[in-house]
């Protein structure tokens, strides 16, 4: 069942960091929603293929021809943070 | 009659031109979108010009596009150059998309004028526009209804005549339930149909692109204009579109019409109910065979769809991270830091526990439980369908259980999800479904839901079609259009 220590753990699986008050809310929703969700365990599935698409179109390919790629600079433009040609972030090791 | 054809006339015989036209709509929505907030953006300049090149062709004696003059928005999930795409999020407060959606460009070429960018439930999640990050929109029959979600925004400018029509997108009745709550034409067209590139992507195997419209003509003509192949699509079907415009006859004699036992159950608020036995009468009286089709699985639709949804959505928005574009949390201190506090501050509540539903699904232990599962009886649902297509043509029930809701009535998550309940089998199942304007219950519209087989978009727009010109509930609007 879903506890608080669950909720924190599927908070940092997600990379949130969600506020006190939003961890014991979700607490209860996400238990009464996996709850309504467990109903699915009365259907006997044994034998049922999975499906993962509603139309199955596999292995789709482009002819191998160059195509334009986006304008670097107006992609850039929309960084929070950059720095020439690269987008900057916070330090990731110690020097 | 069809309004764009109607417009389109008058743009031909040199009535009104397409700026007067474009004008026209400008001081319209100035004037009632304080009231019924629709829009998250407006695009008077690209609208303008596109008008003007549209009188430029008339004026020079060359032949008009078939939506040429129509004035559209699109939802705010559909990328634009020149104008955000917030996906009524705040995470993507000022995003400015590098690409046009493969829609965009369709209806433009086809001489449509996009005239601004709707609002909707954040990133799609939700069935009212509450969750936008930005207000929600105002259902134009009671402005103390929501407007149905997640593209509420485009329902409500639509049934408001701030345009012509618009396109939304359908995860599990996203077009469709708004299109009901606001007495208007909405179609969520089979799967792989409508390119989705340049759709901002949230459950990608259930995700389609489609119209809302006054009537079921305006319908086929904006389906026809952005349905076909696109290669910038991976999911888009190789296949000939047909004439839509076609299929529009009014005869549907010895069609056989399935009507959803699992629909017409409890949670169906009987001013619905009446109103669906009302149109089968009048479905029969047409010539359709009516019989009652059970569909057993249906019922494990919601679950399921809370599964597979949350799921792809939780995979699909790890990409809103701080880094490229969209909200970053300052003063960040360390990479993590800045992720987790980036996304807590920029996503909504909604969109947080779809999130975590998602992850917590997928995460190790709990995968085969839940999602597999869900996958599996997401074939039963879909083998329910092809069952039921054996037997009859189309699959019709309402479009949502009850009319419009109240502000703040649903409250619970679980209560919100309950409102699709009619329409996320089909997303399921990956088929095409319309809803169309069927009767009213103390003055909210209410939608019949019809539903085919694979690209059995031709036979839902007959017998849509067909309905439509036997009734006058699409004639009606509300009371402050005069």
């Amino acid at each position: 069942m879903i506890d608080h220590t669950t909720v924190q753990k599927v908070a940092r699986l997600a990379r949130l960091q969600l506020t006190a008050s939003e961890e014991t809310l979700f607490t209860v929703q996400l238990g009464d929603i996996l709850a309504y969700i467990d109903q699915l365990s009365e259907l006997d599935t044994t034998g049922v293929q999975p499906t993962t698409r509603a139309v199955e179109l596999s292995n789709v390919t482009r002819p191998d021809v160059r195509r334009p790629p986006l304008d670097p600079e107006q992609l850039l433009s929309q960084a929070p943070q950059r720095e020439e040609a690269f987008y900057r972030v916070p330090r990731i090791s110690e020097p | 009659m069809s309004l764009i054809r109607t417009l389109r006339e008058q743009l031909v015989k040199r009535e009104r031109s397409a700026v007067e036209l474009t004008q026209e709509q400008l001081d319209w929505i100035d004037q009632t979108e304080p009231l019924i907030h629709s829009f998250l953006h407006l695009m008077p300049e690209r609208a303008m010009a596109q008008a003007r090149r549209i009188d430029q062709a008339l004026a020079r004696g060359e032949a008009l596009g078939p939506l040429a003059g129509v004035v559209m928005a699109l939802k705010d999930n559909l990328c634009t150059l020149n104008a955000p795409t917030t996906c009524a999020s705040q995470i993507l407060k000022d995003y400015q998309a590098p690409y046009e959606a493969t829609v965009n460009l369709k209806l433009e070429a086809a001489g449509a004028i996009l005239i601004g960018k709707t609002n909707l439930d954040e990133f799609a999640m939700g069935s009212s526009t509450e969750n936008s990050a930005y207000g929600p929109s105002r259902n134009p029959w009671d402005l103390g209804t929501v407007p149905g979600g997640s593209s509420g925004g485009s329902a409500a400018a639509v049934a408001a005549r701030l345009v012509v029509a618009a396109l939304g997108s359908d995860t599990g009745g996203s077009i469709r339930q708004p299109a009901a709550f606001c007495g208007v034409v909405g179609l969520k067209p089979t799967y792989g149909l409508v390119s989705r590139y340049g759709l901002v992507a949230f459950a990608s195997s259930l995700d389609q692109i489609g119209p809302l419209a006054n009537t079921v003509e305006d319908a086929a003509l904006v389906l026809q204009a952005i349905a076909g192949y696109d290669p910038y699509d991976s999911t888009s079907l190789n296949l000939a579109v047909p004439d839509y415009n076609s299929a529009l006859i009014p005869d549907i004699k010895g069609l056989k019409v399935g009507l959803v036992t699992e629909f017409i159950g409890e949670g169906t608020s009987p001013g619905v109910l009446q109103a669906i036995e009302t149109a089968l009468e009048v479905l029969k009286s047409l010539g359709a065979e009516i019989q009652e089709v059970s569909c057993p699985q249906f019922k494990y639709g919601l679950p399921t769809y809370y599964i597979i949804a949350p799921c792809e959505a939780s995979a699909n928005l790890a990409r809103y991270d701080g880094v490229k574009y969209g909200l970053r949390a300052e003063p960040a201190e360390s990479l993590l830091g800045m992720y987790e506090q980036s996304r807590n501050q920029g996503f909504g509540r909604e969109v947080k526990r779809r999130i975590m539903i998602g992850t917590y699904a997928l995460s190790s232990g709990y995968y085969d439980a839940y999602y597999i599962k869900a996958l599996k009886v997401r074939t039963l649902i879909k083998e329910d369908f092809l069952n039921a297509f054996t037997k009859v043509d189309v699959l019709v029930g309402p479009t949502a259980p009850t009319t419009a809701f109240r502000f703040g009535d649903k409250e619970d998550p679980l209560s919100m999800y309950l409102s699709d309940v009619c329409t996320i089998p089909l997303n399921l199942a990956g088929m095409g479904g319309i809803s169309i304007p069927c009767g009213f219950d103390q003055g909210l519209p209410i939608g019949l839901q019809i539903m085919g087989a694979p690209l059995a978009e031709p036979t839902l727009l007959r017998v849509a079609y067909a309905y439509e010109q036997a009734t006058a509930w699409h004639q009606h609007q509300p009371s402050f259009i005069t």
